[in-house]
C-alpha cells in the first residue's frame, strides 16, 4: 500500500493533542513549541505533496479509499486535485504562522493549542475528503473549536459572536446534511462518494433538485459569506483573537467557496445554471455593498472583516460566470480560474491584514483607526508591510490580488456586462477605504500617545513575510500557481456546460 | 382474558414484530420469564434481608441482581426462541429483548449513581427494591402483547416511579414532584384505560394480535381516532410527548437526580416499546388501508411528533435550572424519536433502536455530571456552573461532550443517532419533517451551548448562591468513583461517533 500521505496530513495535528494534554499547564513554551512542531511537520509534508503533485492530469491524486461503514456505503475517501491543492497548501502554512501570532495568549494556553490543532485537522479534512459524509464530519469538526476559541480567548463581545457564529453555521450544516441524505437516497446504488455523484449528475435534474441546490447553496453561502448570510462575519472576526481571525479569514471562508466548487457545481450542473444569474447578482452585492460597509468602519479589524466580505464576492462572481448558460469555454475557464485563485490569494492577503491588525492591537490595545496617526514615522517597517498588504488587497498589478480579480472580470464580462461593470467599481471603493485608512493611521502628524511604540518585531515579521512573498510571487508569475489548478478547473467547466 | 388455547397467526403483513407462533405452555413460559423473575426475587430479597443485614449492602445486591438478570436475558437471546408467553399476553421477540436489555442497563447505572448519592445516607433499601420492581415492570411493558398487561405494567412502572420521585421525604420539591406525578399519571391512565375499553368493545378481545384482525373492519370509523387519542394519552404521558408532557419538568427537577436520570431513559424506552408494539401490532391493519380516518390519525401522530420536538426545544431555551433544561431536552429527544415511530417503516424502527442506545449513554452521562457536581456545590442552577470549566476541567469537558452529542454534532455518537432518524424520514420522502427536525437541532444548540458557555466562558461567581459550597476549596474535584463511571459512559459516545458498526451489528441481529 502506498504511503498514506493525505491521512498523515490530516491527522498529524491530532497526534499532537494527547501530547499537549499531558503537559503541565504552566509549561507555556513547551506547549507552543509542540504545536509548532506538529504544524511544521504538516507544512513540510505539504511541500513534499506540492513537489510530487502532477499538473498535467485531471483526476484526483494521492487517492486513499477504504471502506468505513459498509452497510451505509460510507468510505474513507481522500484525494487532492486542482481545486483543493491551493487550500491544502495554504491551510498548514496559515496554521503554522498562526501559532506564532498566538504568542501573547497567556490564559489556558493548553486548551487553546489543543483546540487549535483540532481545528487544523478539521480544515485539512474538509479540503481532502471525497466522500460527502466524511466531508460533513470534518466540516462540523471545525465548528466546535472555533466556538471555544472565539468565546474564551476573544474580545469584549466574544460570547455573542461565538454563539452567533455557531448557530449560523450549524443552520447551514443541517441543510447540507439533508441534501447529503437526499443525494444518498436518490442514487442507485446508494452512495456518498463525491466522484460517483459527479458521474451520476445527469439524474439530478428538475425543480426538486433546484431546491436541493438552494439548500446546499445556503449552507455554503453562510460560510462564504454571501449577502444576506454575512452578518455573523464582522462580529466573529472582530472578537476573535488575532490568529483565529487569520484562520477564519484565510481558510474557513474558503470552505464555502470550495464546497460550491467541489459539490454544488459538479453534481448539480443544471441547477447551477438556473441559479447562475442570482449568484452573480449576490456576488455583485457582496462586492459593492461590502465595500460600502467597509468605508464606514472605525475599528480596523471590523474594516478588514467587511473587506473580506467584499473580496469573497469576486469568487462568487467567477463561479456564477462559469455556470451561466451561453458562456464560452474560454471565459468560463478564466472566470473559474480567477475564482479558485482568488480563494488562495484572499487567504494570503486577508491573513496578512489580520496579522497586521494584531500587531497594532498588541501595542496600543485598541483598534480605532481615528485614534492613530502618523505611525509611519515611528514604525516604518510596519507601515511598509501594511501598505504592501493594502495594495495587494486593492488589486495592484504586480501583486496577486490583481491576477485573481482580473481573471474573474475577464471571464464574467462577456456574459454579465452590467454586473461586471458595477463590480469593478468595487475595486475603486476598495482603494478608497484602504488608502483612507492608511492615511488616517500612518500618514500625517504623529499621535503623541504613540511616540514610544515599539517597531514590529522579528516574530511578527516572521508571520508576515512568507505570506508577503507568496503574494509577490503569484503577482509576478501567476502561472506558477495557475498551472496547478487549470486542468481541474477545465474539467469542472466541462461538467457545468 | 385469554386461556391456554393455541393461537395461530392471522394474515401476513409486511412489518410484523411478533413472529407469530403458538403460545408456549405455562412451564415453558416461566423458563423465558426468568429475567423478570430474577428482578422481582432480588427486590424481595433486599426488602427481607434488610431486616437482618442493614441497608449498606442493598445497593450492591441490587447490582448483582441486575447483572444476573441481564445475563439470563442474553442467554434467552442466544436460544433464539420467539413466541408468546403465558397465553400470549407477553411476547418474546427481538425488539422486546432489546428494550428489556436497555431497561436493565439503565437501572444498573441508576443504582451505580445512587450508591454514593448524598453519601448514601438517605436512600434506604426500599429504594433499591422499588427500583428493581420498576425495572421488572418496564420489562413487562416492553413485551406486553395484551391491553390489560400493558395497563398493569404501565401502572407498575408509574407507581414505582411516583414513590421514587418523592423519596427525599424532607425535601419539599421532591414531595411536590411526586404529587404532581401521581395526579397527572392517574388521569392519564384513566383516560387510557377508557380508550382501551372502547377498543375491547369493538374488537371483543384484549390481545394485540387478535385486535389487529378485527380492527381493520373499523378502519373507517371516527371511533378509531378517539381510541388512538385516548390510548395515546397514557402512552404519551409515559414518554412525555406533547401535550402530555406537563409533568416532566417539575418531576425531573424535584426528584433525586439519580431517579431523574432513570426516568429520562428507562420508562421512556419502555413507553416507546409499548407504543411501537401497539401501533404495529394492534393497529396495523387499520394503517394499511388508506382512507380519510387513517389520514386523520396519522396526521395526528405527526403533529404530536412535531409539537413535541418544537415545544421541548423552545421551552428549554429559557431554563436556568439544569435539571429542568435536561427535562425539556428529553422531551425534545422524545420528539425526534417519534419521527422514527410515526413513519412506520422498518428503517424507522432501526433508527429508534440505535438512537435509544446512544441516548442512554448521553443522557445518563449528562445527569451523572450534574450529580457529581452537585455533590460538591450543592446546587443545580446554571449560574452556579459559571467558570466551573476552569476549576474542574475533567467533568466539564465530559459534560461538553455529552451536550454536543445531545445536539447531534459529529464526531459524537448523538450525530449518528440523528443521522439514522433523518435517513429513515428522508427515505420515505417526508422532507418537510426532516427539515423541521433539522431546524430543531439548530435551536437545541442554543441551550446546550448556554451550559457550555456557563462552564467555560464565564468566570466563577464571587458570591455563590450556596454559602456551604465546597467550590471555594481548591482541592475539590469530582470523586474518583464518579469519574470512572463518567469515563465508562463517555467512551461509547466518542467511539460510536466514528465507528458505529457494532451498533449496526446489534440491530441486524435483532431484525
Amino acid at each position: 500500500m502506498q504511503f498514506p500521505l493525505l491521512t498523515l496530513l490530516i491527522f498529524l495535528p491530532i497526534i499532537g493533542v494527547p501530547i499537549i494534554l499531558f503537559l503541565p499547564k504552566h509549561w507555556h513554551k513547551t506547549i507552543r513549541w509542540t504545536a509548532i512542531f506538529f504544524t511544521a511537520l504538516q507544512l513540510l509534508l505539504t511541500i513534499y505533496l506540492l513537489t510530487a503533485y502532477r499538473t498535467d492530469i485531471t483526476g484526483f491524486q494521492f487517492v486513499e479509499q477504504t471502506k468505513w461503514i459498509p452497510p451505509f456505503n460510507i468510505e474513507y475517501y481522500l484525494g487532492v486535485d486542482g481545486i483543493s491543492i491551493l487550500m491544502v497548501i495554504l491551510t498548514p502554512l496559515i496554521c503554522f504562522l498562526g501559532i506564532f501570532a498566538s504568542w501573547n495568549i497567556n490564559k489556558g494556553v493548553k486548551g487553546y493549542h489543543i483546540l487549535y490543532l483540532i481545528l487544523d485537522t478539521g480544515m485539512m479534512g474538509v479540503f481532502l475528503a471525497l466522500d460527502f459524509f466524511l466531508f460533513y464530519v470534518f466540516w462540523e469538526v471545525t465548528l466546535l473549536p472555533m466556538y471555544f476559541l472565539i468565546g474564551v480567548w476573544g474580545g469584549p463581545r466574544r460570547e455573542y459572536s461565538a454563539i452567533k457564529f455557531f448557530l449560523y453555521t450549524l443552520f447551514g450544516s443541517v441543510l447540507m446534511l439533508l441534501v447529503m441524505l437526499a443525494f444518498y437516497f436518490n442514487t442507485d446504488p446508494h452512495t456518498f462518494s463525491i466522484p460517483k455523484l459527479i458521474e451520476l449528475r445527469h439524474i439530478f435534474t428538475g425543480t426538486g433538485w433546484l431546491i436541493a441546490f438552494i439548500g446546499l447553496y445556503i449552507a455554503f453561502a453562510i460560510k462564504v459569506p454571501a449577502f444576506p448570510f454575512h452578518t455573523w462575519l464582522p462580529d466573529a472576526h472582530t472578537e476573535a483573537p488575532t490568529a483565529i481571525s487569520v484562520i477564519l479569514a484565510g481558510i474557513l471562508l474558503k470552505m464555502g467557496v470550495y464546497g460550491l466548487l467541489r459539490i454544488s457545481l459538479p453534481v448539480l450542473p443544471e441547477a447551477s445554471q438556473s441559479f447562475a444569474l442570482t449568484m452573480a447578482l449576490i456576488g455583485m452585492i457582496n462586492i459593492v455593498y461590502g465595500a460600502l460597509c467597509t468605508m464606514a468602519q472605525k475599528d480596523m479589524k471590523r474594516l478588514i472583516a467587511y473587506s473580506s466580505i467584499s473580496h469573497m464576492g469576486f469568487c462568487l462572481l467567477g463561479i456564477a460566470a462559469a455556470c451561466q448558460v451561453g458562456v464560452t469555454a474560454d471565459s468560463a475557464q478564466a472566470a473559474l480560474n480567477g475564482a479558485v485563485l482568488q480563494m488562495f490569494n484572499h487567504g494570503c492577503i486577508a491573513g496578512m491584514l489580520f496579522l497586521i491588525a494584531g500587531v497594532i492591537y498588541d501595542r496600543a490595545h485598541h483598534r480605532d483607526i481615528n485614534g492613530f496617526g502618523g505611525l509611519a514615522s515611528r514604525m516604518p517597517l510596519y507601515a511598509g508591510m501594511t501598505s504592501f498588504a493594502f495594495f495587494a488587497s486593492m488589486g495592484l498589478p504586480g501583486l496577486s490580488g490583481f491576477i485573481g480579480e482580473i481573471l474573474v472580470f475577464l471571464g464574467a464580462f462577456k456574459v454579465y456586462s452590467a454586473i461586471t461593470i458595477v463590480s469593478v467599481s468595487g475595486v475603486v471603493l476598495t482603494a478608497g477605504y484602504f488608502l483612507w485608512t492608511m492615511q488616517r493611521m500612518f500618514l500625517g502628524p504623529l499621535n503623541e500617545k504613540y511616540k514610544d511604540l515599539p517597531e514590529i518585531n522579528f516574530r511578527e515579521m516572521f508571520t508576515l513575510v512568507p505570506l508577503g512573498l507568496i503574494v509577490l510571487l503569484v503577482g509576478i508569475y501567476p502561472m506558477s500557481v495557475i498551472s496547478l489548478i487549470t486542468k481541474s478547473v477545465e474539467y469542472v467547466v466541462t461538467l457545468v456546460k | 382474558m385469554t386461556d391456554f388455547k393455541i393461537y395461530t397467526c392471522g394474515s401476513n403483513h409486511g412489518y410484523r414484530i411478533l413472529n407469530c407462533e403458538a403460545s408456549m405452555g405455562l412451564l415453558n413460559s416461566v423458563r423465558y420469564f426468568i429475567p423478570e423473575l430474577v428482578l422481582i426475587a432480588e427486590a424481595l430479597i433486599i426488602l427481607i434481608a434488610v431486616m437482618f443485614k442493614g441497608k449498606r449492602l442493598a445497593g450492591m445486591s441490587a447490582l448483582m441482581g441486575l447483572v444476573v438478570s441481564f445475563i439470563t436475558l442474553l442467554s434467552i437471546k442466544q436460544t433464539g426462541v420467539t413466541g408468546g408467553l403465558f397465553g400470549n399476553i407477553i411476547t418474546l421477540d427481538s425488539v422486546a429483548i432489546f428494550f428489556k436489555g436497555l431497561c436493565i442497563t439503565v437501572t444498573f447505572f441508576t443504582v451505580l449513581f445512587s450508591i454514593k448519592f448524598r453519601s448514601g445516607e438517605i436512600l434506604s433499601s426500599e429504594y433499591y427494591a422499588i427500583l428493581l420492581l420498576a425495572t421488572a415492570g418496564m420489562c413487562l411493558l416492553a413485551s406486553a402483547n395484551d391491553l390489560l398487561m400493558a395497563y398493569i405494567a404501565l401502572e407498575t412502572v408509574s407507581i414505582s416511579a411516583y414513590i421514587l420521585t418523592a423519596f427525599l421525604k424532607s425535601n419539599r420539591k421532591s414531595s411536590e414532584a411526586g404529587l404532581k406525578y401521581v395526579i397527572y399519571g392517574a388521569i392519564a391512565s384513566g383516560i387510557m384505560i377508557y380508550g382501551m375499553s372502547l377498543l375491547y368493545g369493538i374488537t371483543g378481545t384484549t390481545n394485540f394480535v387478535d385486535i389487529n384482525k378485527f380492527v381493520g373492519a373499523y378502519s373507517d370509523t371516527p371511533l378509531l381516532v378517539v381510541i388512538i387519542l385516548m390510548v395515546l394519552a397514557g402512552f404519551g404521558y409515559k414518554i412525555a410527548a406533547v401535550p402530555f408532557h406537563m409533568w416532566c419538568p417539575d418531576v425531573y427537577e424535584g426528584a433525586p437526580t439519580p431517579i431523574t436520570a432513570f426516568l429520562s431513559v428507562g420508562p421512556k424506552a419502555a413507553g416507546f416499546a409499548i407504543l411501537i408494539r401497539f401501533l404495529w401490532e394492534a393497529f396495523y391493519s387499520a394503517l394499511v388501508t388508506i382512507n380519510q380516518i387513517t389520514v386523520i390519525w396519522q396526521s395526528l401522530l405527526m403533529i404530536i411528533c412535531v409539537l413535541t420536538m418544537t415545544i421541548g426545544n423552545l421551552c428549554a431555551l429559557k431554563q436556568t435550572n439544569l435539571k429542568r433544561l435536561l427535562a425539556y431536552s428529553s422531551i425534545a429527544h422524545c420528539g425526534y424519536i417519534l419521527m422514527g415511530v410515526v413513519i412506520l417503516t422498518k428503517s424507522g424502527l432501526e433508527a429508534v433502536l440505535i438512537y435509544f442506545i446512544i441516548y442512554l449513554f448521553m443522557n445518563l452521562g449528562a445527569f451523572l455530571v450534574i450529580i457529581a457536581i452537585s455533590e460538591i456545590t450543592g446546587r443545580e442552577d446554571l449560574k452556579d456552573y459559571h467558570g466551573l470549566g476552569w476549576l474542574m476541567p475533567f467533568p466539564c469537558v465530559i459534560m461538553t461532550i455529552f451536550l454536543l452529542s445531545l445536539t447531534g454534532l459529529p464526531p459524537f455518537a448523538g450525530f449518528i443517532g440523528k443521522l439514522y432518524l433523518f435517513k429513515a424520514v428522508i427515505e420515505v420522502k417526508w422532507y418537510w419533517l426532516a427539515v423541521l427536525g433539522a431546524l430543531n437541532t439548530v435551536i437545541s444548540l442554543y441551550y446546550y451551548a448556554r451550559v457550555i458557555k456557563a462552564m467555560f466562558l464565564e468566570s466563577v461567581d464571587t458570591e455563590p448562591s450556596n454559602p456551604q459550597s465546597a467550590i471555594r476549596n481548591p482541592q475539590s474535584s469530582v470523586s474518583l468513583y464518579y469519574s470512572i463511571i463518567l469515563v465508562i459512559l463517555v467512551i461509547p459516545i466518542l467511539v460510536l461517533g466514528v465507528y458505529w458498526i457494532p451498533l449496526l451489528v446489534i440491530i441486524q441481529k435483532l431484525s
